[in-house]
């Protein structure tokens, strides 16, 4: 099949959709740049035009409530907001606002609206360019929040996400970027909701989203070397979780790790430990470890960074304690 | 009268007729205890709502704020669907899941009222930047208080709208008070017409009590919209007669004094265009009469509705979280 990079597959996914629907568009700030959003808004504005491409002021607020009020009208907005950190700023809109309208008014009108916040970090970038925030939408009732780690799932999640009556939070890191992977031409979707088993294995469990399921897996091929057999699960979705394909996996190996690309406290890794806990907590032949980012802001020096951020090797050394605690 | 054709002054009036009862009756069942969600009234404002929405069509958006009642009784909303939802019963708008604070109506405009102050400004601006992409001629009315326009979101629209010259009205309602805030000790301008200015917009001042002036000044505005003329700033000066929120006047809190709201029900618009109507020989004693009786009924149908209504099934509570495809 056809191999192209995560970031050409969002682009594709992002012109094909507008191809396919009229009522599909794009606004945020840089989907006129040349670098702002990557390359994933390349050609869109020569192909579609002004009206239906649009770059917009620095108002990340009132930009989330015009697309909020877009899709209320019948349009299938999608929002890009090139630094999630800036998505701060737009906390009213989409957690008070997008998540619950359709609750709020009874059911009779629904958000159909897709906010891409990208996630854009390392290289000494510091606390306010590099945060990740999947943890905080996941808490919000009346959100999706899904995070493709593969190009193949960049353009089947985007899919599925202008294709949702909700409003979707469709989170894509720089560093999966320049990742290159098979990627159908034509349109298709990936379910959202849905965990995929990457490497099936025996010994552990390792749940993982984002930029640390490849992370993942080239620490089960390391372990593969030493007779460890990892199982290696991509959540693809962090809201609504896919329960049933981590509980059906720790059942089988006992062990647990999950990775999570945002902080550890209140975080994503916790919701999957406590859900484990709870609900097949007999399973389990030692005690869940995770592996996300310490209870710190993001710090610039690269010296920091290295010691910041989770990788193949913090991956390792949190299995390795699972195997040898008894 | 003032070029403008009996029929929509005499419905401009029941309209404002329509909203006051309404509110009245609402404000009595507050007090008693038979409705407990948290009502803004909209009693002294009437002919903000009522002239608006007489200058709009029906498939024009609107969208409103905390204190909405009039909003959606002036674009049209089914008032016993209005009077369930106060009552959180699952017959009302919003099925017993809103109260007073979250109404709507989308099959006439009303697209909601989320209450975080200047939280719809935006997104009226997003449905009438869906009108420009679609380029449909409808356009989209925000209503809001003068409070929101001490918020960011507020500027920041109207920025946006300017600069795409979209088609929306942005009507601020501007009673004097911010919560108890009076305008003075939150605006370092209190002219908010002329805020418009700064993003080159056309920015009035009206009379918010005078029906046929808000009308007047909404038609032209709505005309310049739907034409591709873009967005206008109407600043509607008016007064609520209740406090912020419940049904008191709010007198023995200290926060107003008793000549300032005898003044300003004096300046009552409803009477206003009652004696207008009445000197031009457009309205009769009789047919005023018969107008405060098919409303009093109608509102008194909404109440008996609205407690005969069941509440939500607790399975309720778990839908509409998303809408399923």
């Amino acid at each position: 099949m056809r191999k192209i990079s995560y970031s050409e597959a969002i682009r594709e996914a992002t012109e094909q959709m507008m191809e396919k629907d009229s009522n599909v568009f794009v606004i945020g700030q840089g989907v006129w740049s040349p670098w702002f959003v990557g390359k994933t808004c390349d050609k869109l504005l020569q192909k579609f035009g002004e009206k239906r491409v649009i770059d917009t002021p620095v108002s990340e607020a009132a930009m989330t409530g015009a697309a909020i009020g877009a899709a209320l009208a019948g349009l299938r907005p999608v929002l890009i907001h090139p630094r999630m950190d800036f998505m701060y700023l737009t906390f009213d809109q989409i957690i008070n606002q997008a998540a619950n309208w359709h609750y709020m008014f009874g059911g009779k009108i629904n958000v159909p609206l897709v906010i891409r916040g990208i996630i854009n970090r390392g290289g000494e970038q510091g606390a306010q360019h590099s945060q990740a925030l999947q943890a905080i939408f996941a808490h919000i009732p009346g959100l999706k929040v899904v995070m493709p780690a593969t190009p193949y799932d960049a353009k089947g999640l985007l899919v599925s996400a202008v294709q949702d009556e909700n409003p979707v939070i469709y989170i894509d890191d720089r560093w999966l970027y320049e990742q290159e992977g098979d990627v159908p031409e034509e349109i298709y979707s990936v379910p959202i909701g849905k965990g995929v088993i990457r490497k099936e294995g025996k010994d552990v469990t390792v749940v993982a989203v984002s930029y640390l399921v490849p992370e993942a897996l080239k620490a089960a091929e390391d372990l593969e070397k030493k007779g460890i057999n990892i199982e290696v699960i991509d959540l693809r979705t962090v809201k609504p979780l896919d329960k049933e394909i981590i509980f059906n996996s720790v059942k089988k190996t006992g062990r647990l790790v999950v990775c999570d690309t945002g902080w550890q406290a209140g975080g994503i890794s916790a919701e999957i430990s406590a859900l484990v806990s709870e609900n097949i907590f007999e399973s389990l032949k030692s005690p869940i470890e995770r592996v996300a980012l310490p209870d710190a802001p993001a710090p610039a020096s690269s010296v920091l960074e290295k010691e910041y951020y989770p990788n193949k090797d913090t991956i390792i050394k949190a299995i390795k304690n699972q195997i040898f605690t008894k | 009268m003032l070029n403008i054709e009996k029929e929509i002054l005499i419905k401009m009036y029941e309209t404002m007729v329509r909203i006051r009862r309404f509110e009245e009756r609402a404000g009595e069942l507050v007090a008693k205890g038979e409705i407990k969600t948290p009502c803004h009234l909209y009693i002294g404002e009437e002919a903000v709502a009522a002239g608006v929405c007489q200058a709009l069509e029906r498939d024009d958006y609107i969208f409103g704020n905390h204190r909405s009642h009039g909003h959606y009784i002036a674009k049209g909303g089914d008032i016993k669907s209005l009077m369930a939802e106060l009552f959180c019963k699952a017959t009302g708008c919003s099925k017993g899941k809103g109260g007073s604070m979250h109404i709507i109506a989308p099959e006439i405009g009303l697209l909601g009222t989320p209450p975080i102050v200047a939280a719809s400004i935006p997104i009226a601006v997003g449905t009438a930047l869906a009108s420009s992409i679609k380029n449909e001629n409808k356009v989209s009315v925000s209503f809001f208080g003068d409070g929101a326009t001490n918020e960011g979101v507020f500027y920041e629209s109207l920025n946006f709208a300017a600069l795409k010259k979209l088609p929306i009205i942005f009507v601020c309602e501007n009673n004097l008070y911010s919560t108890h805030m009076p305008l003075a000790k939150i605006l370092a301008d209190t002219s908010i017409a002329k805020k418009a200015s700064a993003f080159g917009l056309p920015g009035i001042q009206i009379d918010g009590n005078n029906a046929i002036e808000v009308y007047q000044a909404a038609k032209e505005a709505i005309n310049l919209a739907r034409n591709g003329g873009g967005p206008t700033l109407i600043e509607c000066k008016t007064y609520r007669w209740r406090g912020h929120v419940g049904f008191s006047d709010d007198l023995d809190k200290g926060l107003r004094s008793k000549e300032e709201l005898d003044y300003w029900m004096a300046k009552c618009p409803i009477k206003r265009l009652e004696e207008e109507l009445i000197k031009d020989n457009l309205l009769s004693q009789e047919e005023k009469e018969e107008i405060s009786q098919k409303i009093e009924k109608e509102v008194e149908r909404a109440v008996q509705f609205a407690k005969e209504s069941p509440y939500p099934e607790e399975a309720e509570l778990s839908e509409n979280i998303f809408k399923d495809v």
